[in-house]
């Protein structure tokens, strides 16, 4: 069977969900073969070999060098070029976020290779789906030159367990200079928080300019109900919630089995983070407001009365 | 100071954008265009550069006849004079042939700074910048929210989703800016008068040394199978709050789909 290259998404040696889905993916596709790139910070590949093998790598290839960590992207791009000249594989999967992206986007001039970017789902071929324009559309694509480079979303799969005992391989990577122009000079680590990250959870709710500037009663009914707190831009705009949590075009799109959107309005940009959500439901005070027109439940009322009565009775319940 | 602004023209976001039916591309002619939202962020990056220091910003498209509309826009915002680059064998380039025929442009145009936007609003891959940097061998700052330039350095702060980090390179350099990094400046009366006399050139792919078959839809290293629309979503429940009743609602609803 051929390999299936999978750049591991960790963060300090913790393997994140997205990984077990690219795992989960890739044994469709071949023999799973993870790369792990740690660095002066980046975790150690012991930390993460449990995971790994749980969601049946057959092999894990580590490079570490803190050149990897210190400068962004590129070198990181050069290290998986010289794996994959040596495994030859036959479809390189990574996680779609920003810097996977950019890792995948030069992959694929260096391997001239097609690129197909946000897949939400990955089938043999590999076919894979997205779903484009604010999601009104879904397109199935392959790559018809080279390796196949995908970047896959959060929740594209069920992670499916397949316990494998994969040995690992350290392997050697020369970095150029070029490679190493652009540099990290600071790096402020965000504050956890304590509530699921936002891409991967099962339950968002989502405070908009109809917040008034209080995300308290927002982030009570996340709470009650186990869920993560996005925004929508007029709320990061205004400088109430941190643009790391915005949903939409311009932050993140996310696709939960819920979805509850109280005080937004609806604009075609957020939907755009946020259509492909399981069930909707909004809060807004406004009958006609457009978020009305997705919603599997919705409440015509105030947030500020609703949310607060309604996290009451949701805590009662679970209780 | 050498400025370009890559900027793209793409189908009109609240209009009905959809695909051509004959080879599943966006459909780029029969819907109203316009210089992607996302890219005014990166004019606007290029100008504040230019008056806080010296300067000339040119703005470059890749696109169709209609998207000389994406380059007057950055004219009328204030920049100093535009590239479009137009020929009939570029319908239906993917990011990889759109990257070549802007790196191509971007080094005989011998830029020492290159501005992107976050992602085009249509395709919204985010990949154009990155492609850029690699074929160009110059180092990237990508989706910065906040950009200084001081001399030689260009230093951005990126919100990512584990940290706010400050990261710099040296120019000549590819940079790519958030909506976060500024308050794009609509054209003024004068910017809109002052743009009608500014130069514009057209380049064909002769002009930039490449053929018909290095880009379009022939060469594309990704096949677009299926397109389907997506069905509409199913009208759902809405009920009004009366004295607390929709709270209650809500969570019977929650509920009742196991979501407790
Ligand atoms: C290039 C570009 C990119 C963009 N990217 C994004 C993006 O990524 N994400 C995003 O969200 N937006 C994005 N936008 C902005 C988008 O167009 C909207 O402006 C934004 O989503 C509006 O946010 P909102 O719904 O919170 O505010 P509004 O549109 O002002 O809506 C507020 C809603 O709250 C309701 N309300 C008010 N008070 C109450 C109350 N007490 N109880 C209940 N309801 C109440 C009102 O009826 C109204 O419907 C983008 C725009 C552009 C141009
Ligand atoms: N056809 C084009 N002409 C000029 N600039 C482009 C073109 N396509 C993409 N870009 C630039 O590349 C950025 C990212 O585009 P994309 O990778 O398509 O999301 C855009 O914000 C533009 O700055």
């Amino acid at each position: 069977m051929s390999n299936v290259l999978v750049l591991v998404d960790h963060s300090a040696g913790k393997v994140r969900k997205t990984t077990a889905e690219l795992l989960t993916i890739a044994r469709r596709l071949g023999e799973p073969v993870a790369v792990f790139i740690g660095g002066n910070d980046g975790g150690s590949v012991s930390d993460a070999l449990p995971a790994l093998g749980q969601y049946g790598a057959t092999k894990v290839i580590a490079l570490s060098s803190p050149e990897l960590s210190q400068f962004l992207v590129a070198p990181k791009a050069e290290a998986l070029q010289q794996v994959a000249a040596k495994v030859e594989p036959s479809a390189i999967l990574i996680s779609s976020n920003a810097e996977g992206k950019e890792i995948a986007a030069r992959l694929a001039v260096k391997l001239e290779s097609g690129l197909i970017t946000d897949a939400v789902d990955v089938q043999e071929g590999p076919v894979t789906t997205q779903s484009v324009f604010a999601g009104n559309y879904t397109v199935k694509s392959k790559v018809t030159h080279g390796t196949p480079i995908i970047t896959v979303k959060p929740n594209a799969a069920t992670p499916e367990a397949a316990e494998t005992s994969p040995e690992v391989e350290e392997f050697e990577v020369s970095i150029s200079d070029t490679a190493k122009t652009a540099r990290i000079t600071e790096s402020k680590p965000r504050e956890a928080t304590g509530r699921p990250e936002l891409t991967e959870a099962a339950i968002i709710v989502s405070g908009g300019r109809g917040t008034g500037g209080d995300f308290g009663p927002v982030e009570a009914f996340a709470d009650s109900l186990g869920a993560a707190v996005g925004a929508s831009r007029a709320a990061v705009d205004s400088g109430w919630y941190p643009h790391a949590y915005q949903v939409g075009q311009t932050g993140k799109t996310v696709s939960p089995q819920l979805y509850v959107a109280a005080g937004i309005s609806g604009a075609i940009q957020h939907r755009a983070g946020m259509q492909t959500s399981k069930t909707i439901v909004a809060v807004n005070k406004d009958p006609e407001a457009p978020i009305f027109e997705l919603v599997d439940f919705g409440v015509v009322g105030d947030l500020h009365k609703v949310l607060p009565t309604a996290t009451e009775e949701v805590t009662k319940r679970k209780a | 100071m050498k400025i370009v602004v890559c900027a793209k023209f793409v189908p009109d976001a609240t209009a009905d954008r959809r695909f051509r039916s004959e080879d599943n591309t966006v459909d780029r002619a029969g819907v109203d265009g316009l210089l992607s939202e996302l890219d005014e962020y990166a004019v606007e990056t290029a100008l504040t550069v230019k008056e806080s220091g010296d300067g000339e910003v040119t703005i470059l498209t890749v696109g169709p006849e209609q998207a000389a509309d994406a380059v007057k826009k950055g004219l009328q915002m204030g920049a100093d004079a535009g590239v479009h680059v137009v020929d009939d064998a570029i319908h239906g380039s993917d990011a990889v042939a759109t990257s070549l025929i802007l790196s191509k442009a971007l080094a005989k145009l011998e830029a020492d700074l290159v501005v992107f936007g976050m992602g085009s609003t249509d395709g919204g891959m985010g990949v154009v910048p990155a492609m850029v940097s690699e074929r160009l061998g110059l180092p990237a700052v990508t989706l910065g929210s906040e950009v200084t330039v001081d001399g030689q350095t260009v230093r951005i702060r990126r919100d990512g989703d584990t940290a706010s980090e400050t990261i710099e390179g040296t120019l000549p350099l590819v940079l790519s800016v958030s909506d976060q990094a500024n308050e794009p400046r609509y054209p003024s009366f004068k910017g809109i008068m002052a743009a009608k006399k500014k130069p514009v050139e057209t380049w064909s792919l002769a002009d930039l040394e490449l053929t018909a078959d290095q880009v379009g839809g022939a060469s594309a290293w990704t096949e677009v199978v299926e397109v389907t629309a997506r069905p509409p979503r199913s009208a759902g429940t809405i009920v009004t709050d009366e004295d607390g009743s929709g709270a209650a609602e809500l969570v019977e609803f929650l509920s009742t789909n196991k979501f407790l």
